[in-house]
Order: structure tokens, then sequence, then C-alpha cells
């Protein structure tokens, strides 16, 4: 049995998670795999480090540095860059990608258990924040 | 579930607030959705909507604006005649390009976003306080506190930020003429109007070099112009009496390409061991305070470590400027009404009663493509 989205009461949060930033590798935007305490409840640990470790290969290949990177930053050189102005860059292809799987995920892993990932984008690429809703579920059948 | 209590909620589709509703006479002014830029923390300058930002403090960018133009000028008018008459009219052709090349630079280095860190949120915030002091005292500024983190393998303290409340990221440091933590800081150039940072560092680099090769080219071809108008036994004073804009052009080029190259060879240096002024200076990695360390963040070749810091992947602006504001933090204080729900798209959830709707803020605003 299904209730229509006008039926449902928006939840209240109950606490954030905060995965930092990892700097063992330098400055690549990489996040912290441990896995907090807090979510022990809510999710496993496995499908928490997939979804890090999903990230950081994102953000890994947004940051590579290699031919294509380099033939980009060449070609934006010798037109004194003003072509950043018309193209979207490599980095800014891979932010969409990013954000299509964390609304994937989102829609998959972690608002059927009560949380909320944000993209990391929007916190400055600092944290990756995990809302914590509150559980209604009191014996709740499905 | 009968016994649930449940409020409609309002599904909006639109990334943009609403329009304010037409019962709400006076207040509609008041409701009109802001960008994010308008109500930025530091100390900048925006133009054309939130796509240009700069220092407030705009330095000597007018001066250093006028003398490109005025020196440019003078030789376009005063030399380039001459020069295509007596020698050849790639003359204009070059300095035509390199002029351009340096003015674009030049704009794109002052106008661009240098890789300014958005400040903390408030839960992020109280996370990080919760965990440097554990009393909880407001009242009390706790000691600057420093986390140590391994960088390949090399210990370096990362630094709390009193004003954004967090702990910096590496090579992060907090300009305090614009009052905003700004990341692989190099330095605020005074001539340039703004922070040069991560992300504007290329332009700032191909600003300097660009210039020293047009203020070497333009006192070249002065100089070579002087030199075939005084042929003949005329005499220097002649031919300065003939094209006194030259004679200009002489003393802006002559005591400001030295500075230039030397500013550029500088620089040059520093994208090759992969350092930024601001370290250069603190002597992070030279040893001057305490025991010589490595640089973690060299890639050990100078060859690299130029194409990693000029062409690597171009980083995305932190500071969504163009995007909005959430309607309820548009609106005004004094506003009694219910804030309304953030303008969002609403993800649909599988499930039964127990399962909240969530919802989620569009991730990159669709006008953020014209972010610079």
């Amino acid at each position: 049995m299904t209730h229509s989205l006008q039926n449902l009461q928006q939840p209240n949060v109950s606490s954030k998670v905060f995965i930092q930033r990892d700097y063992s590798s330098g400055t690549i935007c990489k996040f912290q795999t441990k896995f907090p305490s807090e979510l022990e409840s809510r999710l496993d640990k496995q499908q928490f480090e997939e979804t890090v470790q999903t990230l950081n290969n994102l953000y890994a290949e947004a940051e590579k540095l290699g031919g294509k990177s380099y033939l980009e930053g060449c070609l934006a050189c010798l037109t004194a860059y003003t072509i950043f102005l018309c193209m979207e860059t490599h980095y800014e292809k891979v932010l969409k990608k990013i954000a299509k799987y964390i609304k994937d995920q989102n829609e998959k892993v972690y608002a059927p258990r009560g949380l909320l990932l944000t993209d990391p984008i929007e916190r400055g690429l600092r944290v990756v924040e995990i809302t914590i809703f509150e559980d209604r579920s009191v014996g709740s059948g499905r | 579930m009968d016994s649930c209590e449940y409020e409609q909620i309002e599904p909006r589709a639109r990334p943009t607030p609403a329009p304010t509703p037409p019962t709400r006479d006076g207040r509609e002014e008041r409701r009109r959705p802001r960008r994010r830029w308008e109500v930025f923390p530091g100390k900048n300058r925006f133009c054309c909507g939130g796509r240009v930002i700069m220092a407030r403090q705009s330095g000597v960018f007018p001066l250093t604006l006028g003398l490109i133009l005025l020196t440019c000028g003078l030789f376009f008018i005063f030399d380039c005649p001459f020069l295509v008459q007596h020698l050849t009219s790639c003359i204009p052709a070059i300095g035509g390009v390199l002029f351009l090349f340096v003015l674009l630079t030049l704009l794109r280095t002052s106008f661009s976003d240098p890789g300014i860190l958005p400040r903390a949120t408030p839960d992020e915030a109280a996370e990080v306080e919760k965990q440097i002091d554990g009393s909880g005292n407001a009242s009390y500024r706790p000691p600057p506190r420093t986390l140590e983190v391994a960088i390949n393998q090399q210990p370096v303290k990362l630094k709390y930020c009193f004003t954004c409340r967090m702990f910096r990221p590496p090579r992060t440091s907090h300009c305090s003429l614009c009052d905003n933590c700004v990341e692989r800081f190099d330095h605020h150039c005074p001539w340039v109007g703004n922070c040069v940072g991560k992300r504007n560092y290329r332009f700032f680099y191909a600003f300097i070099v660009s210039l020293s090769f047009l203020t070497a080219f333009i006192f070249g071809c002065v100089a070579t112009h002087l030199a075939l108008r005084a042929q003949g036994g005329r005499g220097l004073v002649f031919a300065l009496q003939e094209s006194p804009g030259s004679a200009v052009e002489l003393a802006i080029c002559f005591f400001s390409v030295w500075s230039i190259l030397g500013l550029s060879g500088f620089h040059t240096y520093l994208v090759a061991s992969n350092v930024t002024t601001n370290e250069d200076i603190k002597g992070s990695w030279s040893g001057k305070s305490g025991e010589g360390v490595a640089n973690p963040y060299s890639h050990r070749s100078a060859v690299l470590n130029c194409c990693a810091t000029l062409c690597g992947p171009m980083p995305p602006s932190l500071i969504d400027r163009r995007g909005f504001l959430p309607q309820d933090e548009s609106v005004q204080a004094g506003d009694t009404q219910p804030p309304a729900a953030a303008p969002v798209s609403q993800i649909n959830v599988v499930g039964g009663a127990s399962r909240p709707t969530l919802a989620l803020q569009e991730p990159l605003n669709s006008s953020s493509a014209d972010a610079s």
C-alpha cells in the first residue's frame, strides 16, 4: 500500500555525520572511508565504503593528470583561457556524473534507510554530509 | 497508519524559487529571489550579476590597466607606422597579438574566483568545535588549534581558521584583505586587485610571462625606431622630438621590464618546484623554520610540476555565486509566514508510510556553467 506524496510528513533531522577529507595522498579530493559509528544501526559498512570509494574514484578521474587534461590546458592557454567561457571543462563534466551518482545512491540506498547524502560540492568539497532522519517506523509493515 | 498525522507538502519541480504569490501586497519586493553572491560573507566585490568577482579594494589594478593601455596605444600610434614603413608589417601584428593576450589574461586573473573556500555551515562548525574544545565554553576563545596529518608520509600541520570555522586544508591560507580562505594561496596581488590561488594561478602566470614579452618587444621596437630616426647624424634628441610618445614608452618599459622579468623568472622557479609564494616566504620547505623538510606536493620532476600546475584540470568554483538562495533565507526576518519548502526537486521514495520523503537541493545550478 503506497501513500501519495501529499500525505507524507516532512521528517525531522536527528543528527548529521561529516565524512572528512583524506589528505594522505596530497591535496587531491579524497574522502576517508572509515565507517562512522553513528551509522552502524542504519547502514552496512560495506555499502558505505562502496559509496565513498566510488566518489573517490570519480574525483580522481576529474583531477587526473594525463594527455587529455594537458591538451585541454594547452588549448586553453593558446586561446588566452577564453575557451573556458564557452566550453564545459572535464572537471565540470565529472561533477555532473557525481551529482547523478549521489542522486541514485540516495534513491536506492540511503533514503530507504532514513539517510541523506549531500553532494560535497555544496560543502566546498570539504566533507560528505550524511543527514540522519528520525526513525518514524514503529513496527512498520510494508 | 490511520493514527498518523500528515501535512500537505507542495512538490516544487523548478530549481528557482516560486514567484511571489499575488496576495502578499507590499512584500513582493522583499521576496525577490536573491542570489548567493548578494549575501557572500567575504570582502569581495561582484559585478555582472555575480559573474565577476574581485577584491573589495581594487589596489592598483586601474593603474596596471592604464599603463598597459597607454603604452600599447602610444606604440600603435607613434611607432608602428614608422616601423611598418621601414621594416615589416609583422610588428603591429605581433604587438597586437601580445597586447590582446596580456589584456585577456589580466582580466581573467582579476575577475576570477581564485579558489575561495566557502565558510563552514553551522552544523559543520559545531562538529569541529566539539572536537576541539570538549567543554563547549562559547565565551572563551580556545587557543589556536592545529591538526597534524601525514601527506605522502610527511607530517603537515593544518591550522584552524577562526573566521571560516574549519581546519584549513593543506596549502590553504586566509587572506586578510579579502577575508576568505583561498586554496593553494599564492599571494594577494594589488596589481591585479585579487588574490592569486589555485584557480587563477595559471592565468596570473600567463599574464606576467606575456607581459614580459610585450614589454621587451615594445622596448626593442621603440629603441629600433629611435635608432633609425637618429641615423645620419641627426641625433637622439631630434628623434625624440619627432616622436614624443616613444619617450614615454621607453621610460615605462625600461623601468618595468626588469621587475616583470624578475617576477616571471621567480614564478617559473616556483612552478617548476611546485611551491607557492606563501610557502616560499615562510620557508616551509627550505628549512628556514627548523630542520629541512621535503615538499610533499612536488612531483619530483620540474616538467611534471609545470604540467600539473599550469596544464592540470581546471578546478571548479566552490562558491556558487549565481545560485539562488532557498526561499526561507531570501525572506526578511520580519516575515511571519512559515518558510515555504526550499526550491528543490523531489525524489520519489518507493515504499510505505514509514519512509520519509526527502528533498534534495539541486547540486549544481544551471547558471553555474558560466561561473568562472
